[in-house]
């Protein structure tokens, strides 16, 4: 600003519009509070990283290399094959995605070209009920009905504690989790897409499923992959009816037990009752936690940029 | 019919008339509708099925296991420590990510202009959304637990409910900061035309209007905390039938800080082998369910009541 200017000594004094001090002093401490508040999450996830980081470090120190890469996950035993709970997992997380996949993305198409306003009414609320369940809940459910009422009738070698059992509920559990995310997916199409296909005459199938599928699709696989890191940060469903006493070996056969990177965490924490002592069991827990912390955030971001896709398109 | 015989009419009326029904229209509509009713169905089975295997114990014990300690005996164990322990937790989680997530969800909204740190600020939140709820439990057990001994006692209920605040705050912050995105830009606006600093044009007019929003998920996001189990194993929650001894009631809750939660004593009952846990944890299923569903059913009222005064929609 020119400074060079000469006032006109006739003209009122310039009005102070720097304002009441009080209010300004009261403005800048608000403003400090919430920024702290919102600081706070950063961090929460330093805190996150350098716990998990640190007893994982110490962990892989303290262990020789081997124990890695023996037979079988037996915590207490020295043995920390981490072959055997991460196939596991991948095993689980599968047949969860078997169970997931179909009935998430049907039920999110159903409610998003064919249901009538009346249907989606009962419907939604529905759905985020069954999404609202804990996940103990289901995990009772899988151990008491699922393995004697459905897998034991099917297979005669089905054990108590089975992997197939926990897929399903851990299935049953990112169901409505899949079928939100695809159906805002599938509702963000245009509607002037489907009425481009039905002008060239199209049926319904067709428009469905060649034009605004295939338009969501950036949605549609966002929702699949959350569920995927969902179902492979799963706890208790596995905790309950895969089995989660002691350890276990390897194995691809989901009739049998088997402990997951949660569940191996889940027998860690209750193993002795409480988890205490900084020895290699102990601190096993935070390498497991921290594969599982990167596996997560790896997926996550990667749905996160499909999901990007979407919104910049519409 | 010859093709011979077929004039150009023919031809394009042929074309244009449906000829029978629509196979594969009906079976796809026929096979999205069976994928919908396998999954309400499941929610039936599921529902009927924890009902019919907990029926018996709530009717004949009724007030008495809701009430009752728990105890090695499933004919006399009850889940009152576990109701108490859950209410006491929430009660930490209200105190701790109730102000810290609105107030960070204020801060992002209202407040921070688009920098690379406010970039990374959010992408933070947003992918601590995304982390396993039993990372959570071993940060709980890491810093609650072990580094802040001093402050929380060790495995206290403050520790356990300081885990869960944390677990739910970026979800408290996504939520409130929907609601405050929803608040029309103009009443900001105007409110500055008057004179009104930020903080008193949050404070008078956006907060107002944004309240219902950030309430119904504030109180849903409680509800999520009210069901998780697995951070509570890491961060201290005593499984076990534990306290044989017998009646802990919540004033030795409080002062020596040993805690347990509903679903806890759920996971506990449902791996002993006996068939009578297995009822009494039906029950204690029913019991969880029946608060979860008083819960959820405030958020519903509390956004209907708000909703109605609400000029805003």
């Amino acid at each position: 600003m020119d400074r060079s200017v000469t006032r006109d000594p006739q003209a009122p004094a310039r009005i102070d519009l720097t304002g009441d001090p009080v209010r300004r002093r009261r403005e800048r401490s608000v403003r400090w509070l919430l920024f702290t508040a919102a600081g706070f999450s950063v961090l929460v996830s330093v805190a996150i990283v350098v716990s998990l980081v640190g007893e994982a470090f110490s962990f892989v120190r303290d262990i020789e290399l081997g124990q890695l890469w023996d037979d079988g996950w037996f915590p207490r035993r020295g043995r920390f094959d981490i072959r055997t709970i991460l196939a596991h997992s991948i095993l689980i997380s599968a047949i969860a995605m078997v169970v997931a996949i179909p009935l998430g993305l049907g039920s999110a198409i159903y409610l998003s070209e064919y249901a009538s306003r009346g249907v989606r009414r009962i419907v939604k609320p529905t759905l985020e009920v069954l999404a609202g369940i804990p996940s103990v809940v289901l995990g009772f459910f899988a151990l008491t009905f699922i393995t004697p009422e459905i897998l034991q009738r099917l297979f005669e070698s089905a054990q108590i504690f089975n992997m197939a059992a926990a897929g399903i509920g851990v299935g049953i559990l990112t169901t409505p989790l899949i079928a939100s995310i695809s159906e805002d997916a599938l509702r963000a199409v245009p509607g002037s897409l489907r009425e481009a296909a039905y002008g060239l005459g199209a049926r319904k199938v067709h428009t469905t499923l060649r034009v605004v599928v295939p338009a969501a699709v950036s949605g549609v696989v966002a929702s699949f992959i959350v569920g995927v890191s969902r179902a492979v940060g799963e706890t208790m469903v596995v905790a309950i009816a895969a089995g989660a006493s002691g350890g276990s070996l390897l194995s691809w056969n989901p009739l049998n037990g088997g402990q997951t990177m949660t569940g191996a965490m889940a027998s860690l924490a209750i193993g002795s009752d409480q988890v205490a002592g900084d020895d290699a069991a102990f601190q096993s827990l935070f390498f497991v936690g921290l594969l599982l912390f990167l596996i997560t955030l790896g997926l996550n971001a990667i749905s996160e940029r499909f999901v990007r896709r979407v919104r910049t398109r519409y | 019919m010859t093709s011979g015989a077929l004039t150009t009419s023919d031809v394009v009326r042929q074309s244009l008339t449906t000829k029978g029904v629509d196979r594969r229209g009906t079976l796809l509509s026929g096979a999205l509708l069976v994928g919908l009713l396998i999954v309400l169905g499941t929610l039936a089975v599921l529902i009927g099925d924890i009902l019919i295997q907990g029926w018996a114990t709530l009717t004949s014990r009724g007030a008495e296991f809701a009430t009752g300690a728990l105890n090695p005996d499933p004919a006399l164990a009850g889940v009152g420590q576990g109701v108490v322990g859950s209410i006491l937790l929430m009660v930490m989680v209200i105190v701790v990510s109730f102000p810290l997530g609105i107030g960070a969800a204020i801060y992002v909204e209202e407040y921070a202009r688009d920098t690379r740190l406010t970039r990374v600020l959010t992408a933070n939140i947003r992918n601590l959304a995304g982390v396993p709820s039993i990372v959570f439990g071993l940060l709980g057990l890491a810093v609650f637990v072990k580094v802040m001994a001093g402050v929380t006692g060790g495995r206290t209920v403050i520790a356990g409910g300081l885990t869960l605040a944390v677990l739910v705050l970026p979800i408290m912050v996504i939520t409130a900061s929907e609601a405050l995105r929803a608040v029309p830009q103009e009443l900001r606006q105007a409110a500055y035309g008057v004179g009104a600093t930020r903080w008193e044009v949050v404070r008078h007019h956006v907060l107002p209007v944004a309240a219902p929003a950030i309430f119904t998920g504030a109180v849903l996001t409680i509800a999520r905390a009210f069901g998780e189990s697995a951070p509570l194993l890491l961060a201290g929650a005593i499984v076990g039938n534990f306290l044989s001894n017998g009646d802990m009631g919540i004033g030795q809750q409080l002062t020596e800080g040993k805690y347990t939660a509903l679903p806890i004593i759920v996971f506990n009952w449902a791996r002993q082998p006996q068939r009578e846990f297995q009822e009494i944890t039906a029950a204690a299923i029913i019991v969880l369910l029946v608060l979860l569903f008083i819960v959820n059913g405030a958020a519903i009222v509390l956004r209907d009541r708000f909703e109605r005064r609400s000029m805003y929609g």
